[in-house]
């Protein structure tokens, strides 16, 4: 379809432009409301993804030669795995703006010109089709986010702005080494591309380990996510909302986007390992976040916990597994993005994230008690809420695939809601009050609030609309996967010849797909 | 061929600037007893030194072989000609306010300066061993008075010393290599090295002899085990002697190991030796440089790993290798021009650097702030720079040529190396000024150089294509 320009370019590029303009602006004020006039262009330019096709393809395709003699494409595209992250990233944005209006006092202009710069990136990470693109962006994203760390963070920034940074970039050297790998022996940069090559098993297995290190710490499963609970703590309300809610999606897309469609037989092989990963985060997650006392070091432990249910999902292998774990990944986004918001604006008030310091706030706060109730519930997956639909999916696909990881998750769900139930009685009840002066919400935190809450209710009780976007590319992939699971287990049953394998292959398509239809939903 | 003068424009244009500084130097200066009507050499010199860029632009395409086949003209050594026009032009802009160099000296100063260059542009158009030797001893001679000119150091006649002696034992193991080559291979000429074997079973003393004789360059380029002299010399010469002294003569050294590595089959013992001097050296010199408190000495230990990471391409033995080894080169002299750019800047009154110096250099000089952030980003190698498009050429150039565990050596090593490039960048971002920091230089002059070159490298890591086009063109001369 023709917009008369080049939609996914045009979403990377306004911010970059909006984001030199500000050098223009003297005023802190003014700048303010130059980037949430910025952010509304952009969502605006936005609108034509609204046409969105519900199908596998990828759409919105743009390519450009960019180094032809290394074969380096210009090419951007989204599926439906991307289009919601897009879509999450461009949201994001203008809550950025308002939550940071009274929160960040010095070198106002630079902090817009991060965020900006940092939407630029995100948006490119999720819509790039080739290799290198995409590991331009990934790595364009580190600068931005260690400014918000390093110069808005709290006390301890540096420490944890450094600590962020080596580790996710050490990450991403193994990540330019499986890239440089698959060129070589794919033949070329090309995502759509290369998922039609088949890699020997070899190849796979070392691929497979350098990929999913790298996405392993950006997620960040256990045991590589000591870095998040410090990033979180120090950095400041904005950075922390774009930190959970589009960051950490970039690994368990990487995912999605890399590890199971290139590897297929790796990911099947290394699959019992990284769901003892993902069950370890979630347990782990919950039981360490139920020990704090200091409430962002309490959310940024649950998003262990609920990145864990994202990255069991994808490595369940089945397509209520895989739809489950996208589910999460918007959900988290929109929940988590909001609960760091709602630190950020009683942050502002008791200038202390001490659940001590900020407790009985019931009665004198109501309306953020009542949003702060609602986030927390949807966070431990209330029903009627987005965290249930993902939640349950996840559940279903899991004891689908055995019920030993079905029983073994339903503890982390029960830690979900005690560390939820425990923090959020105390900011309500807790006594002694420490909110008898404090005002309640402005009109502008009431704003920022509320979109994320209408997200939480329609895809908490309408969720068919994400189904229709998610679900072609979800049975695509699976689909693909299929008969790389038929082949490694008729393999390990015995080693038999090819052809014995590909014969098997269609039923076991057949397998995955029939138990899904009488799953209601 | 016929030897026609056009063809060595750029040399001949060099050598008249040489010429002139030589006059101007004999002339009386400003300070001496009726002096003063002498112009100092730094009004006209940036403006004939980049008028040299356009000639050597001119001459892009010249092609030869002439002085009796030692001088080859070809697209490799005008692509390295233009750089290093490019890099004095850079350098002789940096240096002319440098604020430790006495008036008087100036001339001499860049003087010696230019005749370095000359001899790395000789060098790149040299293919045969003996005028690579002359041109490389050129391009030393005048370093080593250079070094020294700083007031009335101890620390710069240190480093010159140090210079010196290395450079002195280098060449001499250079020598000594090269009569081990010309006594088993007969020749002396690329060329017909080429065509010989280089087993160590087929010629165990050729083998050993042009190893040798890659000393002499692995000392300019400072590759693990000839790199002592480097960090020495970096902290002891002033920021801008060091700006020049780090970046122009690695492009030399490069240019001949690429001639060089059309001898260098993969699966050699001679290559597989580079490969891991490349490995060691990006290793040593990264862990070195972690423990750094002086940034210029700190970037002598990251250009021992830069030097290390070169190797990466030169193992490759495709011409796409040597392609991105010529442009990790290039890349490596932009980032480490804007680096230094940025630090002769800073210290205005001609101090070192220590990385306490920086803090809080965001607020006194933003646009130097950011440029020394885009140099560390980029010697990092994050995209969207320079850096990062040629170590992705190196990877890419190197993999499944049998040496993929220097890739992933090299990739490993980039991780290393982010803690004290990032260094730079913490300090000058989020660290608050202390007690006395050096004032920076915020006027138009300077802030328009750190834009450009900061430009050059974000420009390139862009978009390299053009440039590499270049390259790869040069390349495929050399390994058709």
């Amino acid at each position: 379809m023709d917009f008369g320009y080049p939609v996914l370019t045009s979403l990377i590029v306004f911010p970059l432009v909006a984001a030199a303009g500000l050098f223009l602006i003297k005023s802190p004020q003014v700048a303010r409301a130059y980037t949430f006039g910025a952010s509304i262009l952009e969502l605006i330019l936005g609108l034509p993804l609204l046409t969105y096709q519900f199908n596998a393809d990828f759409q919105f395709m743009e390519k450009a030669h960019w180094v032809p003699q290394w074969g380096l494409e210009y090419a951007l595209g989204i599926d439906g795995i991307s289009y919601l992250m897009v879509l999450l990233t461009l949201a994001i944005l203008p809550l950025c703006v308002l939550c940071s209006w009274t929160y960040i006092g010095k070198r106002v202009k630079e902090f817009h010109f991060c965020l900006l710069f940092m939407t630029s990136a995100c948006v490119g990470v999720f819509s790039s089709l080739d290799l290198v693109l995409f590991y331009v962006f990934w790595e364009a994203m580190l600068i931005p986010m260690y400014l918000l760390i390093a110069v808005w963070g709290g006390d301890q920034r540096r420490y944890a702005s450094l600590k962020f940074f080596l580790y996710t970039l050490a990450g991403s050297m193994f990540l330019l080494v499986a890239i440089v790998a698959f060129r070589v022996t794919g033949g070329t940069f090309s995502i759509p591309e290369l998922m039609h090559t088949h890699f020997s098993f070899d190849f796979q297995f070392w691929a497979f380990l350098a990929l999913a290190l790298a996405f392993a710490i950006k997620v960040p499963m256990f045991p590589f996510h000591t870095w998040l609970p410090a990033a979180h703590v120090q950095a400041p309300s904005a950075g922390s909302v774009i930190l959970a809610a589009v960051l950490l999606k970039m690994g368990t897309y990487g995912f999605l986007r890399f590890c199971l469609p290139l590897t297929p037989d790796a990911s099947v092989y290394f699959a019992p390992m990284m769901i003892a990963f993902s069950i370890a985060s979630i347990l782990y997650g919950g039981a360490i976040a139920l020990g704090q006392t200091d409430i962002k070091k309490l959310v940024a432990y649950s998003s262990v916990g609920h990145m864990g249910f994202v990255t069991l999902g994808i490595f369940l292998f089945n397509l209520r597994g895989v739809e489950g774990a996208l589910f999460q990944m918007l959900n988290h986004g929109i929940i988590t993005g909001a609960l760091f918001m709602m630190i950020g604006t009683v942050y502002e008030r008791s200038h202390s994230r001490d659940i001590s310091a900020n407790m009985g706030l019931g009665k004198y706060l109501p309306a953020f008690m009542g949003f702060w109730g609602l986030y927390a519930l949807a966070s431990m997956g209330f029903p009627g809420t987005n965290g249930f639909v993902g939640e349950m999916l996840v559940f279903t696909g899991a004891f689908q695939h055995s019920p030993y990881v079905g029983a073994l998750i339903v503890p982390g769900a029960l830690l979900g809601a005690a560390y939820m139930f425990r923090v959020t009685i105390k900011l309500a009840w807790g006594r002694p009050s420490t909110a008898k002066t404090w005002r309640d919400l402005n009109s502008r935190e009431w704003a920022y609030l509320v979109i994320p809450a209408l997200f939480v209710f329609y895809i908490g009780l309408a969720p068919k609309l994400i189904f229709d976007v998610i679900d072609p590319s979800v049975e695509k992939l699976v689909s693909d996967l299929a008969p790389h699971i038929a082949t490694s287990q008729t393999l390990a049953a015995q080693p038999v010849p090819e052809a014995v394998a590909a014969v098997s292959a269609p039923a076991a398509v057949a397998a995955v797909e029939s138990p899904v239809e009488p799953v209601n939903n | 061929m016929e030897f026609n003068p056009i063809q060595i424009v750029p040399e001949l244009y060099q050598l008249l600037l040489i010429v002139a500084l030589f006059f101007q130097s004999l002339g009386a200066g400003p300070d001496r007893p009726g002096g003063a009507e002498t112009p100092p050499a730094e009004r006209w010199l940036p403006y004939f030194a980049g008028f040299g860029i356009f000639v050597n632009i001119v001459s892009w395409n010249a092609q030869g072989l002439i002085f009796g086949d030692v001088y080859k003209i070809d697209a490799l050594s005008q692509f390295f000609k233009l750089a290093i026009a490019a890099g004095f032009y850079v350098a002789v802009l940096n240096a002319a306010r440098q604020p430790s160099l006495a008036e008087r000296k100036r001339p001499d100063y860049f003087m010696f300066l230019a005749l370095s260059a000359w001899g790395l542009m000789l060098l790149s158009s040299a293919v045969e061993l003996i005028t690579i030797y002359i041109a490389l001893e050129l391009s030393s001679y005048s370093l080593y008075a250079v070094i020294a000119l700083r007031d009335n150091d101890k620390r710069a006649a240190e480093a010159a010393i140090k210079y010196i002696l290395f450079g002195a034992v280098a060449t001499a193991i250079a020598l000594f290599g090269f009569s081990y080559i010309l006594a088993s291979q007969n020749t002396s000429y690329i060329a017909q090295l080429a065509q010989r074997p280089w087993s160590f079973q087929a010629q165990p003393m050729a083998v050993v002899g042009l190893s040798l004789f890659m000393g002499g360059m692995f000392y300019k380029l400072a590759l693990f085990p000839f790199h002592f002299w480097c960090p020495d010399v970096y902290q002891g010469a002033s920021n801008e002697t060091a700006g020049f002294v780090a970046t122009l003569p690695k492009l030399g050294a490069v240019v001949v190991l690429v001639r060089l590595a059309a001898l260098l089959k993969p699966g050699l013992e001679i290559t597989t030796l580079l490969a891991v001097l490349g490995a060691i050296s990006m290793t040593f010199g990264n862990l070195c440089a972690l423990a750094q408190k002086d940034v210029k000495r700190l970037l002598g230990f990251s250009s021992v790993a830069h030097a290390g990471y070169l190797m990466v391409g030169l193992v490759a033995g495709t011409a796409m290798g040597l392609a991105a080894a010529a442009f990790y080169a290039l890349a490596y002299v932009a980032m480490n021009l804007l680096c230094f750019w940025v630090i002769s800047r800073v210290a205005t009154d001609g101090r070192n650097l220590q990385l306490d110096d920086l803090n809080g250099l965001y607020r006194r000089a933003p646009a130097l702030a950011f440029a020394l952030a885009v140099g560390a980003f980029a010697l990092v190698g994050l995209p969207p720079t320079i850096g990062f498009a040629g170590k992705l050429f190196l990877a890419t150039a190197a993999w499944n040529h049998g040496y993929n565990w220097l890739v992933i050596t090299l990739g490993v090593n980039s991780a290393i190396a982010i803690f004290y490039y990032l260094s730079l960048v913490r300090h000058a971002y989020t660290h608050e000024a202390g007690e006395n920091p050096p004032v920076p230089d915020n006027s138009p002059f300077s802030l328009c150089g750190a834009g450009l070159l900061a430009a050059v490298v974000l420009l390139f890591g862009i978009m390299p294509s053009g440039l590499f086009d270049y390259a790869v063109r040069a390349g495929q001369q050399l390994l058709p």
